[in-house]
């Protein structure tokens, strides 16, 4: 595990200490990329108000340091932000704000920034809105079910 | 914070008092290379001798069929690439398995990229080589086969005699990487028929860069490393002297302890496994329940990610590995655990925790209790186990 020394201590303190994790109730968008085949799955929850404000963010992350760094970074960017600015919280932004990411990880940072895009789609289908710049997002998930040898207590 | 548990004996052991003092002497003052004629603070090629004798006897053979090498990888590379070339008269066919340490499968590789066609037979689910694709697989231009002793990751152990008996029957050599098995398992390359075997150091309480390659009288393959005339003129470079020395000392603990420290081991072993099949759900053992190292572990945990888990319990003060991509720095899991059928997804979620003679049942113990809580922390972030306990409660 030679990167995990490469870590920032930034990355290290949202992966210790993760900001904003959880579900929520009733989200207004909810996005989830990624591919467990890979090895990194995001899903990113928003509430956002009338006014087109993001009021909170939640994740859940299936994946390394970096990948649960990357989605504690990009909740706290994307909190109190119009869907524009949350629109502007790109990969690179997320990068910036942990102090860096080692070079094998930097695709963890752009599976936050779809995260955040995969969840504002979801809002703007459900609000028949249409976002500038929003690409539908690209869903790959591949969870098997079949684990026969498992222990089921 | 705990003091350090060090669960990660198979990546590398310490090196026990005992051997640094028997190689104290060779570092500081019988420094004198082994090639010169002067004898300068006593014999120092009687020692090598000694060693090597210490080691051919706890295998099983001839003093004069054990190389010295700086390693496993580099055994492993002589014997396939050394092999492959001074038989290339016979043919250009090569088998080895899925599951062979990367020092035997990338120089397999590299052989295909020169020429060479590379059988790589399956595996079971636990991770034992088919024996029967094997000796399907041997065809007339088959000039070498090669199946590790014991699986690095899973701990698996192989029927090496049969495989032995299976080549031989087709005229074909058989090598064998032991690493992880040598000062293991008792192991007679007479008996077994073993005609090549890639041996470390570091794994048995010797320092890194030193190991053997042992290669029965009347097999004959060519020189990897060309210079010198050390080692009978087979393989060239100032003889290591203080690694020879500490992996004999190393050698003659090893096979002293060898059953008491399986046993001990073995215990450990079994309680660790109980201890997370009955306390953590959804968790898998991977390798073969009972023909496995007596310091193996290895488990999958579903729905989180290896390199997760590797962090939280360093900062918990436990050393273990995992076979994940991202531990690994490569974008698929283990090749081992895939080979036994897993899914990807769960391959991420593994853990090797490989104990040894100076672990304590109370490590194991507070090492699963660690486990436990971080295994449970990471789901609980998971977005894969979210929709699994909703998948559950909608049934």
């Amino acid at each position: 595990m030679s990167q995990v020394t490469e870590y920032s201590d930034k990355v290290m303190d949202h992966f210790m200490h993760p900001r904003n994790v959880g579900e929520m109730e009733n989200p207004s968008g909810v996005g989830t990329v990624g591919n467990a085949k890979c090895g990194d799955i995001m899903r990113m929850y928003l509430d956002i108000d009338d006014q087109g404000i993001v009021r909170d963010a939640k994740f859940k992350t299936f994946g390394c340091g970096a990948a649960v760094a990357t989605s504690s970074m990009a909740t706290e960017l994307v909190r109190g932000k119009t869907i524009q600015e949350a629109m502007a919280v790109t990969n690179k932004a997320v990068m910036e704000a942990l102090d860096g990411l080692p070079k094998v990880k930097i695709h963890c940072s752009l599976l936050a920034e779809q995260a955040i895009h995969a969840a504002l789609w979801d809002y703007a289908e459900k609000h028949g809105i249409k976002i500038d710049g929003l690409k539908p997002p690209v869903n790959d998930i591949d969870e098997t079910d079949e684990f026969c040898k498992m222990t089921d207590a | 914070m705990h003091k350090m548990i060090y669960l990660d004996n198979a990546a590398t052991t310490r090196v026990k008092p005992e051997v640094f003092d028997a190689m104290r002497p060779y570092l500081e003052e019988q420094y004198g290379n082994p090639a010169t004629s002067y004898t300068f603070g006593g014999n120092i090629n009687n020692d090598i001798e000694t060693a090597r004798q210490t080691i051919a006897g706890f295998i099983g053979a001839e003093s004069k069929e054990i190389y010295f090498t700086s390693g496993g990888s580099e055994s492993d590379n002589w014997a396939l690439k050394g092999a492959a070339s001074a038989l290339k008269a016979k043919g250009h066919h090569i088998i080895t398995s899925k599951i062979e340490h990367h020092a035997v499968l990338h120089t397999c590789q590299y052989l295909e990229k020169n020429g060479y066609e590379v059988t790589y037979v399956n595996v079971d689910d636990n991770g034992v080589v088919d024996l029967q694709q094997l000796e399907a697989s041997i065809r007339p231009d088959t000039i070498l086969i090669s199946i590790m002793f014991a699986n690095n990751e899973i701990g698996t152990i192989q029927p090496v005699k049969e495989i032995a008996d299976i080549a031989h029957k087709h005229g074909v050599l058989f090598h064998t990487d032991a690493v992880q098995a040598y000062g293991h398992v008792e192991i007679n390359v007479k008996d077994m028929g073993i005609d090549m075997m890639s041996v470390s150091g570091h794994k048995i309480n010797a320092p890194k860069g030193i190991g053997f390659l042992y290669i029965r009288s009347g097999v004959y393959i060519d020189t990897l490393i060309h210079g010198g005339a050390q080692e009978r003129g087979k393989r060239a470079g100032t003889t290591n002297v203080p690694g020879v020395i500490g992996l004999a000392k190393a050698t003659e603990l090893a096979k002293t302890t060898l059953s008491a420290r399986r046993d001990y081991e073995t215990g450990l072993r079994d309680h660790l496994i109980s201890r997370i099949e009955t306390e953590i759900p959804y968790s898998r053992l991977n390798g073969h329940r009972t023909q496995r190292l007596s310091n193996n572990t290895n488990f999958c945990f579903r729905f989180i990610e290896g390199e997760s888990l590797l962090i939280l319990l360093d900062r918990a003060g436990i050393c273990g590995s995992s076979g994940s991509a991202c531990s690994s720095g490569s974008l698929d899991p283990s090749h081992v655990l895939l080979a036994i059928g897993l899914p990807h997804e769960i391959a991420h979620g593994s853990l090797r925790l490989t104990v040894s003679e100076d672990t304590t049942l109370e490590e194991i113990d507070y090492a699963v209790d660690q486990l436990k809580e971080i295994v449970e922390r990471l789901r609980s972030m998971s977005p894969l186990y979210e929709d699994f306990v909703k998948k559950q409660e909608a049934k």
